[in-house]
């Protein structure tokens, strides 16, 4: 006990649960807040939209959660998604699953340039996936030409509009990944490899891991789950628009991982905490709109919401 | 997969230099195959166009070389901007004043927050992004009110020469080797490789580590802001949109020039080169007039990727 009182002098308001429950109790406040002072927001149409606009952002901060738990971030996500759309009206033509396996395929291609980059060549993470960041979505409007192409294929459009069991099938597939994810991480000899590459790589390589391929493997899974998102979000616009697809995703996603108590110094990765920090995101968002709060003040508040959030949550020195 | 070096190579100028060595080749091409790069006037375009992310590539550098980042500057580019415009209607000194007085404040929170809290540089200043757009967007009435300049005087300095150079090439170079100064011949430089080295060490040698790293983001901050300003008096106007992805600009041009990410080594004058490089790249993009202008982000991701890797391969056999 006495230890306990000596290793901590500072006796500021920072009880236990804080670092690990805050985010959750911080979207609790909010939408109790929300509830009180929001008209129509405990309406099945409000939440129904807030959890469609969050779906994306949940798909892409999965994967960036993975990345950051080697101790990497990805920054070309926005790019994948834009290229994920670019190449759905190019082969809708031959049906849905053309479309969304061409586009996924293009996410396993960017995701492969990533992992390799930084696997192999040994380039730093932010190095490596800025080139796909700035080249990645050039390519994405050379390949649809520049333009905004309509989406007229009902079977696609259900993906991003459609509902099933009374619940939008966004969310559904948004939910699905989310156990994927959790279960890898959990579960599989991958998700372990994983932690151990992003805790201590020198002993990784030591303990005769594979970390070369875990890390391919990793950027290769995130990319994948960007041109989900990238498919869904040309489902649920009903169009594909390179230029606009996934725009400053990358920062959403990384503000939801880290919002969500996932060190961005590796070897952890917190799977709810990453959906509850995109979907807090999303609520302040939302808030302010419902309260016509302009975007300026929109964004400084975000900004506190994230530097408070990683101040509660960071690692205590110790040793 | 190591590569022999060349013959010549014994002193290591293209392994300390790569980016260097690369601006010259490309530029030698450019000479001979681009009739349309020859010209004087060319270079001078390249010049005042590469200065404002020039002055923001400096101050990335020493924040990267105490193992930092700072991810705020293409904010604070633009936030300096829109703030210098509108404070031009006070004459030249509020235009330059008042930009250098907000992004060295917010340059200074960046600091504080990093070193006293021991958060991630990458948070903050990515936090420091998301509120300085917010602080631009709240001036500018959500982005809907450009500013004009209304001091000739200010306006003069972006647009203006002397000796046929414009004035921001010289401010970028007279800050360059001020920069040079600092970082290679004073104690502040000293302290800066030695806090990205290690800053345990640094710590332990006495150095007041976290002062020092205040300075590194309030000078990353002010150079950014003082871009801004210069970019504005340039174009006559705070425009609100440009500047997003300037960060991300200034830290492939330091990364390229051969400064380590991992912090603790890292050099001005390969800075320099990137940015030029990166430069001359837009330079022949725009000169190859009938390449689709959908292609040249292909290009430069292309290009970047190319020289980042070769730069790797010839710091890694430079190790072994």
């Amino acid at each position: 006990m006495t230890t306990e009182t000596l290793s901590r002098p500072r006796a500021a308001f920072n009880p236990a649960w804080l670092p690990r429950y805050g985010v959750y109790a911080a979207i609790v406040l909010l939408i109790v807040v929300n509830i009180a002072f929001t008209p129509y927001f405990l309406t099945l149409s409000n939440l129904r939209i807030q959890l469609i606009q969050a779906a994306p952002v949940v798909i892409v901060a999965l994967g960036m959660a993975l990345v950051i738990g080697t101790e990497g971030i990805d920054l070309s996500v926005g790019s994948v998604m834009a290229l994920a759309a670019a190449f759905i009206p190019l082969y809708l033509g031959y049906g849905v699953l053309a479309a969304i396996i061409v586009s996924l395929l293009a996410g396993v291609a960017i995701g492969l340039i990533n992992g390799v980059l930084v696997a192999k060549v040994g380039l730093q993470p932010i190095v490596a996936t800025l080139a796909l960041f700035v080249g990645g979505r050039g390519l994405a409007v050379v390949i649809s030409g520049g333009q905004l192409k309509d989406i007229r294929n009902d079977d696609l459009l259900y993906l991003g509009s459609g509902d099933f069991l009374g619940v939008p099938v966004l969310v559904w597939i948004a939910a699905l990944l989310v156990l994927v994810v959790a279960f890898v991480i959990r579960r599989t000899v991958f998700g372990r490899r994983l932690l151990a590459v992003g805790g201590n790589r020198p002993a990784a390589e030591l303990a005769g891991l594979p970390v070369k391929r875990v890390l391919i493997g990793v950027y290769v899974f995130c990319a994948v789950l960007a041109s989900i998102a990238g498919l869904l979000s040309v489902a649920r616009i009903q169009s594909s628009d390179a230029s606009a697809v996934g725009l400053l995703i990358e920062l959403s996603a990384i503000t939801a991982v880290v919002v969500g108590g996932t060190p961005l110094t590796g070897g952890r990765v917190r799977v709810l905490g990453t959906v509850a920090g995109a979907l807090l995101m999303q609520l302040v968002v939302a808030t302010m709109i419902k309260h016509d709060l302009p975007p300026s003040t929109t964004e400084m508040v975000q900004a506190v919401i994230i530097l408070v959030a990683v101040y509660v949550a960071r690692e205590r020195r110790t040793r | 997969m190591s590569i022999s070096l060349p013959a010549f190579d014994k002193g290591g100028v293209v392994q300390r230099q790569g980016a260097l060595a690369v601006l010259v080749t490309v530029v030698v091409i450019s000479l001979a195959a681009f009739p349309g790069f020859r010209s004087a006037d060319n270079a001078g375009t390249i010049l005042v166009a590469a200065a404002p992310p020039m002055l923001i590539a400096l101050g990335m550098t020493f924040v990267i070389i105490t193992g930092g980042i700072d991810l705020s500057v293409g904010s604070l580019y633009v936030l300096g901007g829109v703030i210098a415009a509108w404070a031009s209607q006070y004459g030249v000194v509020a235009a330059l004043a008042a930009p250098l007085l907000v992004c060295g404040a917010i340059g200074v929170l960046n600091g504080i927050l990093i070193s006293r809290t021991g958060m991630a540089p990458f948070i903050v200043t990515l936090a420091a992004l998301l509120g300085a757009r917010g602080l631009m967007r709240s001036i500018s009435d959500e982005g809907s009110t450009t500013f004009l300049v209304r001091s000739d005087v200010f306006h003069d300095l972006g647009t203006g020469s002397l000796l046929g150079i414009g004035y921001p090439v010289w401010l970028a170079v007279v800050l360059v080797g001020l920069g040079v100064l600092a970082l290679n011949r004073t104690r502040f430089g000293h302290a800066v490789h030695a806090i990205g080295g290690s800053e345990d060490a640094a710590a332990l040698m006495g150095l007041p580590v976290r002062r020092i790293k205040v300075w590194v983001y309030l000078l990353s901050g002010l150079l950014a802001g003082l871009a801004g300003a210069i970019n504005a008096a340039k174009l006559g106007s705070g425009v609100t949109v440009l500047g997003s992805g300037m960060e991300l600009d200034a830290i492939a041009a330091v990364v390229i020039g051969g400064t380590l990410l991992t912090g603790g080594s890292g050099s001005i004058a390969g800075t320099v080169a990137g940015v030029l490089l990166l430069g001359v790249i837009q330079n022949l993009i725009n000169q190859v007039g009938n390449v689709n202008s959908n292609w040249q982000q292909v290009i430069s991701g292309t290009f970047l990727a190319a020289v980042v890797v070769v730069q790797t391969y010839l710091v890694r056999s430079r190790r072994t």
